[in-house]
């Protein structure tokens, strides 16, 4: 999974690791040419010979130094300013709109769309399509975090009473994992998400299933399963489109087994780890909101059940 | 010199025997343990701030090692996320409030008055004061560490996380109030060592011809009492909304928290210079020094001292890049940030110039010297880089900006600083620090350094964020947070082998003559260490490199009484004599009232009275602090006129 400045995967990342190369490259042949100076420096003045040079020469040398510094520092200002001139000419309105609301310590990502019923909620994991750019709308809910998925864009904070704008354009496919970056409390290590870019018709097709209400459990260890989630507490604080559990405050499970990962990226989603997850939650990530819930083992291998046909 | 001999006297080896024997007894420094409370010598005062400072850096070292372990392999349980979360706040807020800033004021406090030659400090009560709350200070964030209200919401505290709804309990007050503290003592710090550099030069050195360590000091103290108040600003809302339920910073009542930002790095950004400024002097202290001739650029290195401090005022937005501000406004701290590389620059080019055309010798201060090249000048490159928006936003709140912190701090402030402790090493004991051991030291540290710190530039770049008490494998950060565990283990064996040295060089260092380096400021024309009253006797300035080139006949400055603590204090500009003063006797109140104002700070953590009652007791003490002496009142030689001192032209032992 890729998490790295330098391999860029969409449109704002690759202008700033073409900006970033180009500063490299520039402070680079400066730091070598600055040290070799010293170096020959350092081996006359060990020699010790009088150089001869008045200070009135040397104060020459020095502000022609100074005049070049001046010139290197102005050309990677424009170049600076060049590359902000066209982020933001990458930022276009009337484009598919994602709010994403950060909480402490997962990601809250609701697909708007003019009719409610429309929207999709899912939780630390966002599907995009392939070439078309999205604006991420940032909230925070507690405290301020910040967004960020290096493969694809620079961070943007999320700040309670604010709202910041983050366009973004995957032009590859592929997973782009995603992190917390602004120190955010307990977890803040733990605050991981995953950008999923696909092709339009992939995508189209995701967020046609995302639509729907929750798969009706089969089994009846499933249907077992569902009975145990809307008794206990698990309703408190989790939506499932489709049944009683309407919590508004962790995140949406509806389509929970089409997500890859668990406790925002601190685990892969197997039934082994959901099994582990919902019998301690406080020993995979402690300090985190859930609470342990008693369950006998058969009644969490019957939760298990059902989350994992959430598809 | 324009001032003219009053009287012509032959200053004779006897009258100076006797003079000396008269300053050392008035200028004795009080024994026992109300001595040691009352001590108001400079030098004392000063190596007090320098070696509390150095132990709270071995903690924050200890706490830096901690870390380090914590994340040499992914998902480790050595720390769990709550000890983490306090060690790193604990690192970050010692590093910058209890050593960086303390310990360059120690070097002030003890260095200053011998630098421009006067006989101790000005307003040395409030020295000691400042002295006693730094110290309350440190101790109280340990204590309340180990009592588990150590702070662990970074050392800047943002709200809302330090906010009264995320952050109960008082681990955010105990922050908020040692900032109190630490700023107190800064403050202090700040207005003693600027009265020193304008009230007690010696005559003859005019302000071009301070040396550049004064002049750094000089700007260093200007930056404090302008920056200062805003951080003092934000952590007495930021405690009010605590205790006392204002909504400075709540966005659901009206408040922000953008504006703790704001303040937070008004302060913060400055805080950057003010560690590294001092440092910059004792650059080029270093460099003259072991290149054997004068500085090259003077003008130009103060010039660049002054342009650093304001610039530094312009900047402290590039900390709130990601927080989306306007992006005019964000532009313009883009440009701001860019230029402050042109100052740092020039100070560079004046440096290699100074090298390139002296008689370089070798010495352990030299190569800590040359070492800061290396490191600060990465340091910088990786300032440009941050200072452009679109690049900060990818590598912002990432290891990036860990390493490019500390190749910026260590680089640029702790090698230079390490190289004055072992230069300034015999003035301090009379005894010489041992070279071997310190080439040691230097390979180690530098060494250590660069595997500690180079492979967080990749890791930033890998996407690692700062401030993560552990990672998940497969990222690609293992190999690298590795190396940086054995270069911290490396750095560790360099510290100790400081402290080795040290202890060696205190027992069986070879015994040092007065300018062991043959440097040419004022500190070095007295003996190693200097006696209470600095200097006797004490001639006139006639350069700006007075111990390479002041004739042996400048006159010999008399008429200062020896058989009480009396100093002259010279005018702002061109040091000419203005009036003798007495200068304050040992006195144990400014103890007191800080103990006293200790009181008052750490019980206004749990209820707001203490700000009322509490402060009876420090104001009681002031008035004792204050009270004026009668010999002072009655004294008629007091008078400005009467006191001018005469200046004898009379060639005095040389």
């Amino acid at each position: 999974m890729l998490q790295s400045v330098l391999e860029s995967a969409g449109i704002q990342a690759a202008r700033v690791e073409s900006e970033w190369w180009f500063i490299f490259r520039v402070t680079t042949v400066v730091t070598v040419i600055v040290l070799a100076g010293l170096a020959v420096a350092v081996r006359r003045g060990l020699r010790g010979r009088d150089t001869g040079a008045s200070e009135q020469r040397m104060l020459r040398y020095i502000g022609i130094a100074g005049a070049i510094t001046v010139v290197i520092l102005f050309a990677i200002l424009v170049r600076s300013i060049f590359t902000s001139r066209a982020l933001a000419s990458e930022r276009v309105s009337d484009v598919m709109q994602i709010e994403v609301m950060a909480y402490q310590w997962w990601w809250s990502v609701e697909y708007q769309h003019p009719e409610p019923e429309q929207r999709v909620r899912t939780a630390n994991e966002l599907h995009i399509p392939v070439g078309k750019t999205v604006a991420i709308k940032l909230l925070a809910s507690d405290v301020i975090h910040s967004f960020w998925v290096p493969s694809l864009a620079g961070k943007l904070d999320a700040i309670p009473g604010h709202e910041a704008v983050l366009w973004l354009r995957a032009d590859r496919a592929g997973v782009y994992r995603g992190q917390c970056a602004e120190y955010c409390g307990f977890q803040h290590a733990h605050m991981a998400f995953v950008v999923i870019a696909e092709p339009p018709d992939d995508f189209e097709r995701w967020i046609q299933a995302q639509r729907k209400t929750a798969n009706q459990p089969q089994s009846p260890i499933e249907q077992r399963g569902l009975q145990l989630v809307q008794q206990r507490a698990c309703v408190m604080c989790h939506t499932i489109r489709g049944t009683a559990a309407g919590g508004r405050i962790a995140p949406d499970l509806t389509h929970f087994a089409t997500r890859s990962t668990i406790a925002a990226g601190t685990l892969p989603r197997t039934p082994e780890h959901v099994n582990a997850w919902i019998s301690d939650p406080q020993a995979i990530k402690p300090g985190n909101r859930m609470p342990t819930i008693a369950l006998a083992p058969e009644d969490r291998a019957a939760i298990v059940a059902y989350l994992e046909q959430l598809r | 010199m324009s001032l003219t001999p009053v009287v012509q006297l032959e200053v004779t080896e006897d009258h100076i025997a006797s003079e000396s024997r008269a300053l050392s007894h008035s200028w004795a420094q009080p024994r026992g343990v109300m001595g040691f409370l009352s001590e108001v010598d400079h030098k004392r005062i000063g190596l007090r701030f320098i070696i509390t400072a150095l132990v709270f850096f071995a903690l924050g070292g200890v706490l830096a090692a901690l870390m380090r372990i914590q994340l040499a392999v992914p998902e480790n349980q050595f720390l769990g996320p709550d000890l983490y979360n306090q060690v790193f706040t604990m690192h970050g807020t010692t590093m910058m409030f209890l050593f960086a800033v303390p310990v360059f004021e120690g070097l002030a406090i003890y260095f200053i008055p011998l630098m421009v030659g006067a006989r101790t400090i000005a307003l040395p009560r409030l020295a000691a004061f400042g002295y006693w709350m730094f110290l309350a200070g440190g101790v109280f964030l340990y204590v309340s560490f180990f009592l588990n209200i150590g702070p662990d919401n970074g050392w800047f505290s943002y709200v809302p996380l330090a906010g009264p709804e995320f952050a109960p309990g008082k681990r955010s007050d105990t922050w908020a109030q040692l900032i109190t503290f630490t700023e107190v003592a800064s403050l202090v710090g700040a207005i003693v060592t600027i009265v020193t550099i304008f009230k007690y030069r010696r005559p003859g050195m005019t302000l071009d011809r301070m040396p550049m360590f004064a002049w750094a000091e000089l700007v260093t103290s200007f930056m404090i009492i302008f920056a200062m108040p805003a951080v003092m600003l934000a952590s007495t809302s930021l405690i009010l909304d605590r205790l006392v339920g204002t909504h400075f910073f709540n966005q659901a009542q009206g408040g922000d928290p953008i504006l703790y930002q704001h303040l937070f790095w008004f302060f913060g950004h400055p805080e950057v210079y003010l560690i590294f400024l001092p440092a910059q002097g004792l650059m080029s202290t270093l460099i003259q020094t072991f290149s054997s001739r004068p500085i090259v650029g003077y003008v130009a290195l103060v010039t660049a001292l002054v342009a650093t401090a304001f610039m530094g005022f312009g900047l402290w937005v590039h900390h709130m890049f990601a927080a989306g501000l306007p992006e005019i406004g964000t532009s313009f701290f883009t440009a701001a940030s860019m230029m402050i590389a042109i100052p740092s620059g020039v100070q560079i080019f004046c440096w290699i110039a100074t090298i390139w055309s002296g008689k370089v010798r070798l010495e352990v201060p030299m190569l800590f010297a040359l070492g800061y090249f290396v490191i600060f000048i990465l340091g910088g490159m990786t300032g440009i880089m941050v200072a452009s928006v679109p690049l900060d936003l990818q590598v912002h709140d990432t290891y990036f900006v860990v390493a490019h912190l500390h190749y910026v701090l260590i680089g640029g402030a702790v090698f230079p600083l390490f190289g004055a402790l072992h230069y300034w090493f015999p003035k301090f004991t009379g005894r010489m620090p041992s070279h071997r051991l310190g080439l040691i030291s230097f390979w180690l540290l530098f060494i250590g350094f660069n595997l500690t710190f180079f492979p967080m530039h990749q890791l930033g770049l890998n996407g690692m964020p700062r401030r993560v008490y552990t990672y998940l494998p497969g990222l690609g950060w293992e190999t690298l947070n590795l190396a940086a565990a054995a270069g911290a283990a490396l750095m560790a064996l360099g510290a100790l082998s400081i402290v080795i040295n040290a202890i060696v060089s205190l027992r069986r260092g070879e015994m040092a003559s007065r300018n062991p380096w043959n440097a040419a400021t004022l500190e070095w024309s007295t003996s190693s260490p200097p006696p209470p009253h600095n200097f006797y006797p004490e001639r006139v300035i006639g350069s700006r490199d007075p111990l390479w080139d002041d004739p042996p006949d400048q006159p010999i400055i008399e008429g200062i009484r020896s058989d009480r603590r009396e100093v002259l204090v010279t005018r702002l500009l061109d040091a000419e004599p203005d009036h003798r003063y007495h200068s304050p006797e040992p006195n144990v109140w400014p103890f007191i009232t800080a103990v006293f104002t200790t009181i008052m700070l750490i019980g206004s953590m749990y209820t707001p009275w203490a700000v009322v009652w509490g402060s009876i007791p420090p104001f009681i003490t002031l008035i004792a602090w204050f009270w004026p002496r009668r010999t002072d009142i009655n004294d008629e030689s007091y008078p400005v006129e009467k006191a001018r001192p005469q200046l004898n032209e009379a060639t005095g032992p040389a």
